[in-house]
């Protein structure tokens, strides 16, 4: 279990507006301009910015020295919300507090309709080199079930508007929504493929409960979403995205050799990664403290930590104006979290779960019987789930856990 | 406190009346008793509240032992002090034995009924027990002072069933005490004096029987003939036991011990039994020394009709289920266990019950006083079934039935009598007629009331004859019933596959034209309980080799996170932890993970097969019958 460290170190900027919420939108967003306590859109970046610096000293504090970033991801929310100049802006703090590795990865989400060519621009100009559209899908009928307001003609022209300016693109496709047939899926496919991106993931539609879309469902009034008709779905999209070129690397996203999001891949090998914004997640894979604030006793056990900030902006801001690291709670992940953790995140992936990583807790009899059951293939000793092992990730990470006596 | 002249073991039996009081549930049989003890002045008034109160609680500590089964009460009636004995009776269809050794104790029976509500089935058996017992009945009606109460009504419909006057049946409220005093006056009137000879060898019948954790068994007799002396070695006349005395006396209301217990008095012993199939009701204590020669008639074994497996949810809990039988056994000589073993639940025992509330009751017990997580299995009566071979068995679980051809099936029938308002006849008809019962007459005890008169066979009673009654009639109907014989019938034993292996747990024996329905509603909970997996999983019902139904659970096709970010981590990994928690609740039948929760619904009884689909299977599966 002992890992080379430090590891890659990784940013996540939260961005938590957008111009109205989706009705199966589960993620912390408002659609306030200006929750007060200095929330407010306009001030956003500069808020970020001093989050950054307080989170930066309380590294410094505990024993955790970070090196230059090799990837910063803008995510939302709606991050091109923002003016471009505040993307920019956050963007050159974040070089200034730790550094950014030359040729790292720099992307943002972007909602089809708050981006033009000039947008664009100004971000390559500041350093991005991604973008991630929220397509969805191609089918009017199905963005109507799904509440999205673009137009699939401004993907189009997002698309074009960041190859133009030289910067590498990918679009999120929606399957499973109420009403969507195979046919409607298969057109959101093609159509994504033929927008020449070399990116594409496609997710299931989760539904929660508290969802506009989920208290539809509740009531009765639009289907549940239907696991095999998302099987389906998930298979359909697999053969066409690979007979295009584009590989599987996780369960929901698929790209060209060599364009495979950096950033993302992070989290699936559980590097480092500072969040920062209402409600982002942070992680540390070796922390010297047992307090988040630093209070209390120093250890040297290498346990991991885990903080998320105080999700509304307002008291996260105001948590900032006192100078207090916005975090809403924390904790430390024991050894066997670790391991859970990384068998969960590995089996995600197409390199595959790194079977030295789990340090010799693993009965293999009990692994080898998920090989003839077409759920895994065993390759250099690493583990990678196959298509019925993707979607039956569940039930594998379980046989895993078994396997470790977790 | 009054001071009393009679004294235990001197008191003239010309001075007492035993009496008990017969009452539904509800009916407010606590209420007035406790309105008679308050008013024989044995209980002041200011302290009845807290003493009803502390005796809950008491209660509550120590199970239902220390309830006031037989207490002895002064009455001055006519410048006369009477010794009223009133003796508390089980009030359920399952202790039909232990009320009539309770009635045998007794010269004279209070009929209390609500009068809100009217007789109730069970109760109308009682009575009839206590009139068959040759008992002095005097009926009261109770709750007068509430504003839904039709006391006339009632009274006409009571004086119909015991043959006395309207204005004959006493009219009291246990919450006011109104009428409570003219009771009192009317049983020493009425009751009868005990009749036993006094200097005969000393014979008491045992009418209850109770552990009490402190004081260990404690028997509640009534002296017939002769007198009982503390210090006299006593012998049980039916199972042969010697004890020692260690305690003779009276309840009047607390535990007083006296010298001698005399002929016709009711009272207590306590002796070094260790349980109470030591000291069994309805069996004679007579005095070691001076014994009598023939034991008071009557007594016999209570008889298991029930039976049902019941198996730990965690299997490790095992040792501590057997403890918890052990010591509901010391208070229930009726309830018989042995170890079993099932294939799907693992260890547990097969439980012997007088019927399904005294089943009912047990598991009650086990779950709120022991706190054990319990699967309990479909209850089954017991079979004597011939195989073609000529060999004979004894079956009391399906897992005992004879596998290959059966030349004869005998099963055990009772006599149902049902009690409803006359809308519902037609309702009760076709729910005894669905369960194999043969209408025998039927009665109206009022305008608007009937009783009927049903043989059905016990195995029907047992499944869910009870819960549809109730549903079919809204709650209305009350049932009775008491063993009635046996007959042979056309049984047959169906299994449960899944994935072609049997569950023993999901076994059944039915009738063959029940047969079919069973298959079909069990495959079809079945599908419904249990998750999908990895792979098809068939689940089939058979008769020996032949297949009657089948469903299938199709494969998981899909059981994945789509998204998983740097803020999705920790709530999957506590989402699989929570997982992994449930799977641990899962039984493994073969490669199928079953949740217990499948068993336990599975196991349960109720719906009626009403949907198409279910009743297009059973027609189905009837006809490739042919």
């Amino acid at each position: 279990m002992e890992r080379g460290y430090p590891l890659e170190y990784e940013i996540y900027i939260h961005v938590p507006f957008c111009m109205r919420r989706c009705g199966y939108c589960d993620f912390n967003t408002y659609t306030a301009v200006d929750l007060g306590g200095g929330a407010s859109r306009g001030n956003y970046a500069n808020m970020v910015i001093r989050e950054m610096r307080l989170v930066h000293d309380w590294q410094q504090a505990h024993g955790i020295d970070e090196p230059p970033a090799s990837t910063v991801f803008f995510g939302g929310g709606t991050p091109t919300i923002l003016k471009a100049a505040d993307l920019v802006a956050v963007l050159d703090a974040i070089r200034e507090t730790w550094g950014i590795v030359d040729g790292a990865e720099i992307t943002t989400e972007a909602n089809p309709d708050t981006v033009d060519a000039d947008y664009v621009r100004e971000l390559a100009d500041g350093g991005f080199n991604r973008i991630s559209f929220g397509m969805q899908s191609a089918v009017p009928s199905v963005l109507r079930t799904l509440d999205r307001t673009h137009t699939p003609a401004n993907v189009v022209a997002g698309v074009e508007a960041a190859n133009a300016a030289g910067m590498r693109s990918s679009v999120d496709l929606i399957y499973g929504a109420p009403g969507e047939s195979l046919d409607d899926w298969r057109t959101s496919v093609k159509t994504a493929i033929d927008l020449g991106v070399n990116h594409i993931s496609a997710y299931a539609l989760a539904i929660a409960p508290h969802t506009k879309m989920g208290r539809r469902i509740a009531a009765g009034t639009l289907s549940t979403p239907d696991d095999d008709d998302e099987a389906s779905k998930y298979e359909i999209a697999d053969d066409l995205l690979g007979a295009a070129g584009l590989e599987w690397y996780e369960i929901s996203n698929w790209a060209r050799p060599g364009y495979e999001s950096r950033h993302n891949l992070g989290y699936w090998r559980n590097v480092d990664w500072a969040g920062l914004g209402p409600g982002a997640h942070s992680h540390y894979n070796r922390c010297s403290v047992d307090s988040p604030e630093g209070v209390g006793e120093r250890t040297t056990t290498p346990l991991g930590l885990r903080s998320w900030d105080i999700a509304h902006p307002r008291l996260w801001g105001r948590s900032i104006d006192g100078g207090k690291v916005p975090w809403a709670g924390s904790e430390r992940i024991s050894r066997e979290e670790n391991l859970e953790e990384t068998i969960m995140l590995g089996l995600r992936i197409r390199e595959g779960l790194d079977l030295s990583r789990l340090g010799g807790a693993v009965d293999m009899a009990r692994i080898r019987p998920m090989e003839d059951e077409g759920l895994i293939e065993i390759r250099d000793g690493r583990v990678i789930p196959t298509r019925t092992g993707r979607l039956l990730n569940d039930t594998v990470i379980e046989r895993f856990f078994d396997a470790c006596s977790l | 406190m009054v001071v009393q002249h009679n004294q235990p073991g001197s008191t003239d039996q010309s001075l007492i009346r035993n009496f008990c009081i017969i009452a539904h549930i509800d009916h407010g049989k606590s209420t007035v008793a406790d309105r008679i003890l308050q008013l024989s002045g044995i209980v002041p008034e200011r302290e009845m509240r807290d003493r009803f109160l502390d005796r809950m609680d008491i209660e509550q500590e120590r199970g239902i032992t220390i309830k006031s089964q037989a207490v002895r009460v002064p009455w001055t009636f006519d410048g006369t002090e009477y010794t009223l004995g009133m003796i508390d009776t089980p009030g359920h269809v399952d202790f039909t034995y232990e009320v009539s050794r309770a009635l045998a104790a007794c010269e004279g029976a209070v009929l209390l009924v609500d009068a809100t509500q009217g007789i109730e089935a069970q109760t109308l058996s009682n009575l009839y027990m206590a009139i068959d017992h040759d008992l002095t009945i005097i009926p009261v009606l109770n709750k007068i002072d509430l504003p839904s109460a039709e006391p006339d009504k009632h009274a006409e419909e009571i004086a119909g069933l015991i043959g006395c006057e309207p204005s004959d049946v006493l009219r009291v409220s246990g919450k006011t005490g109104e009428g409570v005093a003219d009771l009192l006056d009317q049983i020493v009137m009425d009751v009868p004096a005990p009749k036993g000879d006094p200097e005969a060898p000393a014979r008491a019948l045992i009418f209850d029987s109770v552990y009490d954790s402190y004081r260990g068994i404690v028997t509640y007799i009534r002296m017939v003939d002769g007198e009982l002396r503390s210090r006299e070695k006593l012998h049980m006349m039916g199972i042969g036991m010697t004890h020692d005395p260690i305690e003779i006396g009276v309840i009047s209301p607390d535990m007083t011990p006296t010298k001698a217990l005399g002929a016709g008095e009711v009272g207590y012993v306590i002796t070094g039994a260790k349980d109470v199939s030591q000291s069994k009701v309805g069996d004679t204590v007579t005095s070691a020394l001076k014994p009598a020669t023939e034991p008071l008639p009557g007594y016999r074994d209570p008889k298991p009709m029930v039976y049902a497996g019941l198996f730990p949810i965690d299997n490790a809990q095992f040792p501590e289920l057997r403890e918890a039988l052990d010591k509901l056994k010391l208070n229930d000589a009726a309830l018989v266990y042995t170890p079993e073993t099932s294939v799907a639940l693992g260890f547990g025992f097969r439980c012997g019950f007088l019927g399904l509330l005294h089943m009912e009751i047990v598991s009650e017990r086990l779950s709120r006083e022991f706190n054990l997580d319990l699967i309990q299995t479909a209850p089954n009566v017991t079979y004597e079934v011939t195989a073609e071979d000529g060999s004979e068995h004894h079956v009391t679980n399906p897992s005992e039935f004879p596998d290959g051809k059966i030349k004869k099936i005998v099963e055990p029938m009772v006599a149902a009598d049902i009690i409803a308002p006359k809308e519902f006849i037609g309702a009760v008809m076709d729910l005894c007629q669905d369960h194999r019962g043969q209408m025998g007459t039927m009665e109206y005890i009022s305008t608007d009331r009937v009783e009927m008169h049903y043989r059905i066979p016990l195995a029907e009673i047992v499944f869910d004859f009870f819960d549809q009654l109730k549903s079919r009639t809204k709650g209305y109907a009350s049932l009775d019933y008491h063993e009635d014989g046996e007959q042979s019938a056309d049984l047959v034993k169906v299994d449960i596959l899944i994935q072609g292996e049997k569950v023993d747990a999901f076994s059944a024996i039915v009738h063959r034209d029940k047969a079919y329905s069973y298959g079909v509603m069990m495959t079809k909970k079945l599908r419904e309980l249990i998750p999908r997996q990895q792979f098809e999983i068939p689940i089939q019902a058979a008769i020996g080799s032949r297949i009657i139904a089948r469903e299938n659970i199709r494969a998981l096709r899909k059981d994945v996170l789509a998204k998983c970010y740097g803020g999705d981590i920790t709530r999957k990994r506590k989402l699989l932890e929570k997982q992994k928690a449930g799977k641990k609740r899962m039984k493994m039948l073969g490669h199928v993970e079953v949740p217990q929760e499948a068993f336990i619904a599975a196991l349960s009884t109720g719906e009626d097969a009403t949907d198409r689909d279910t009743k297009d299977k059973i027609r189905a599966a009837q006809k490739t019958e042919g």
